[in-house]
């Protein structure tokens, strides 16, 4: 088959926590986004989610959102954010990348051109939050033509739709941990766990839960539930509190410091 | 034919869909069948028809403008007075029926967006008299511009929070409507104000404002014996305009949608949606709207809150795109104009969204045979905007 299976491969082959971080294309500059993604490999990712900025984002929660502006302020866009992965690339990223980003900046650029830039820089697959599988059969069977796993979504209140959700993911499936936006939470509900398992159930391909997932404590409470964790907000938050002030030691090491306190055990 | 949208896709031709986060899909199903299930209820219609007679004072009344007719000296110009529907505009309407729907389903707490604070009113209104807990979002900006709009609402029992996100405007509060709504989908109704939004938001809200076009159609037989030459509204997300259009939709009437062309179209400084504006995603809808060419959402201006919103309802880019409405830009300055020409020969002071449709009518008029009629949708009265036309006046000076 495809290639889309780099991204199932590296889903599949990955110990506990399968570790998926989404940085921010251009926040605080497009030259650290680089750098993190190196990074943020070093520290044991197996899967980058590249977060293309958008300047209404209805499914992010303050964090992303005010990484957002402050991306989109240097002049960020998606085909910026695209050109960033060859030169990830370049300097020795190997593991999968996915462009995240909301429909409109999409449609601009025309389904089809979007997803052949993306293949065109060696990115593996993408993933847009706000395009339901009702309004993405057109985009979903180009991604398949040509190789990019196009990731879905199954949400706490997807109920009935889970099956179908789970018959269409590729790579891995993305479960959000519980209702709202996304966002540092403080704990999840008990149900979360009875609805996770219950995704798990429906699919044979990884399952990785976001949404939320910012402490030690959640990883260690999804292990024997989930494959893995995507992580997001929380790093950008630390992003913006490292980058924000004139911080002595390095700042890559910094947030390093704390990816790995998430996930090392 | 043009009155058989939205499909089953919740498309309007091309137009419309359900562009929203996974975990509001199942949410929109509910509220879909829902509402599909209410409107064959005759307990529910006749409530709903009750409320509008007996609370929001409808119909509302049909009031040539004569003399305002013989100055222009063309067509008839006849106004359907929403601005006579109860807290000032026609959004009590659709604040009605959906929160009357939501009350059969069994919600009890709304959430609603507001822009000047006229869809906040009425949700905070009918939630009052329907004992509903009632958020509403406003952009922090907006608050300062319309301080006593804010205190209505809060005097309503209503809770106001400031949007602080992007430019604070209504696309931001709608933004925050929205996201409250993912995180307490389980016992929240989102009740929005404009025929905007994911399917089957811009149906509901539609059908909730028909009955401005239908009375429309009654008085107009009523009093001149047939239907208009010329109906006109203005359009912000359009919810005023799509109540008078539907109904007459496949009758022998023109159509004129006007939008607001703010400091002009060769400006940045303006919300002409159609005119300006490219096929686009906003608020879980594909309809036209403002952006650069990489797709992110520009603020648009208007001196009228009502109409300063980046997108328009699906249903008028379909209309748009199939030529069965033609949508026109209208100056601020068209607009204060026109207010100031009613408000000194009729005697009734416009909202300033209103105002743009009377311009553009007041236009049309003047090129028509004396025997035409024009009926303009006067959406909503102008004491919100006192402060803002004096400002306005006094700058001009």
């Amino acid at each position: 088959m495809s290639e889309n299976n780099r991204v199932l491969e590296a889903a599949q082959n990955a110990p506990y926590p399968l570790f998926i971080p989404f940085i921010t294309a251009g926040d605080p500059n497009p030259e650290v986004t680089v750098d993190l993604a190196l990074m943020l490999q070093e520290a044991g990712a197996h899967i980058i989610e590249l977060g293309v900025p958008y300047s209404d984002p209805l499914a992010d929660g303050p964090i992303i959102q005010r990484s957002a502006q402050r991306a989109l302020a240097q002049g960020m866009s998606l085909s910026k954010a695209i050109d960033l992965v060859p030169k990830m690339r370049e300097k020795g990223l190997t593991i999968p990348v996915i462009i995240f980003t909301y429909y409109n900046p999409v449609l601009q650029l025309g389904e089809e051109t979007f997803l052949q830039r993306v293949r065109e820089s060696k990115a593996d697959g993408v993933l847009i939050p706000d395009l339901p599988f009702e309004e993405s059969e057109s985009l979903a069977s180009q991604a398949k033509s040509l190789g990019l796993a196009n990731i879905s979504l199954v949400a706490p209140t997807s109920d009935k739709r889970i099956d179908e959700i789970a018959s269409r993911a590729e790579g891995f499936l993305y479960c959000v941990s519980s209702t709202g936006v996304t966002g540092v939470r403080d704990h999840f509900p008990p149900e979360a766990y009875t609805f996770i398992k219950r995704v798990k159930e429906s699919t044979a391909i990884p399952v990785a839960v976001g949404f939320g997932i910012s402490k030690r404590a959640h990883v260690e409470s999804l292990k024997g539930v989930a494959d893995g964790v995507i992580v997001g907000s929380a790093i950008m938050k630390k992003v913006e509190e490292v980058y924000g002030k004139n911080a002595g030691e390095s700042e890559l090491d910094q947030i390093k410091a704390f990816v790995s306190s998430l996930i090392s055990s | 034919m043009s009155k058989a949208y939205p499909d089953a896709r919740g498309r309007f031709g091309e137009f419309g869909g359900k562009f929203v986060p996974e975990t509001l899909m199942v949410a929109l199903e509910e509220l879909e069948e829902a509402f599909h299930e209410a409107m064959q209820d005759e307990n529910f219609l006749n409530t709903y028809h009750h409320m509008l007679r007996e609370y929001a004072g409808r119909p509302t009344p049909f009031t040539y403008a004569k003399q305002i007719t013989e100055e222009l000296g063309g067509a008839h110009i006849y106004l359907k007075r929403e601005d006579l529907v109860h807290t000032g505009a026609h959004k009590l309407n659709n604040a009605i029926g959906q929160a009357l729907l939501a009350k059969r389903m069994g919600k009890t707490k709304i959430v609603a967006e507001t822009g000047a604070g006229q869809h906040g009113v009425a949700t905070a209104t009918i939630c009052a008299k329907l004992g509903l807990e009632c958020l509403v979002f406003m952009g922090e900006e907006d608050m300062r511009r319309q301080r006593l709009n804010v205190f209505r609402m809060e005097l309503l029992g209503a809770q106001v929070v400031p949007a602080t996100t992007g430019s604070k405007t209504l696309k931001d509060a709608t933004n925050e409507a929205i996201r409250y709504w993912v995180a307490n989908v389980e016992d929240t109704f989102y009740l929005i104000g404009s025929v905007v939004g994911p399917h089957p938001y811009p149906r509901i809200v539609r059908d909730f404002q028909c009955v401005i076009g239908e009375e429309t159609k009654t008085q107009a037989k009523e009093t001149f014996g047939r239907l208009p030459d010329v109906a006109v509204a203005c359009v912000g997300g359009g919810s005023n305009a799509i109540g008078m259009f539907y109904p007459m939709l496949e009758d022998d009437v023109k159509m004129y949608g006007a939008e607001a062309a703010g400091k002009g179209i060769s400006t940045s400084k303006h919300a002409a949606t159609i005119t300006k504006g490219t096929k686009g995603v906003i608020h879980g809808s594909l309809t036209y709207l403002i952006q650069d060419e990489n797709g992110q959402i520009i603020e648009p201006y208007s001196i009228s809150a009502g109409l300063d919103y980046p997108g328009i309802g699906p249903e008028h880019a379909h209309l748009a795109n199939t030529g069965r409405v033609t949508y026109l830009p209208i100056s601020d300055e068209e607009a204060i104009e026109a207010l100031t020409l009613l408000t000194k020969r009729e005697g009734i002071l416009p909202a300033l969204e209103s105002a743009h449709a009377l311009a553009l009518a007041f236009q049309q008029a003047k090129s028509l045979e004396k025997d035409n009629v024009i009926v303009v949708s006067l959406s909503g009265r102008g004491d919100k905007d006192v402060h803002s036309i004096k400002d306005y006046l006094e700058k001009r000076l």
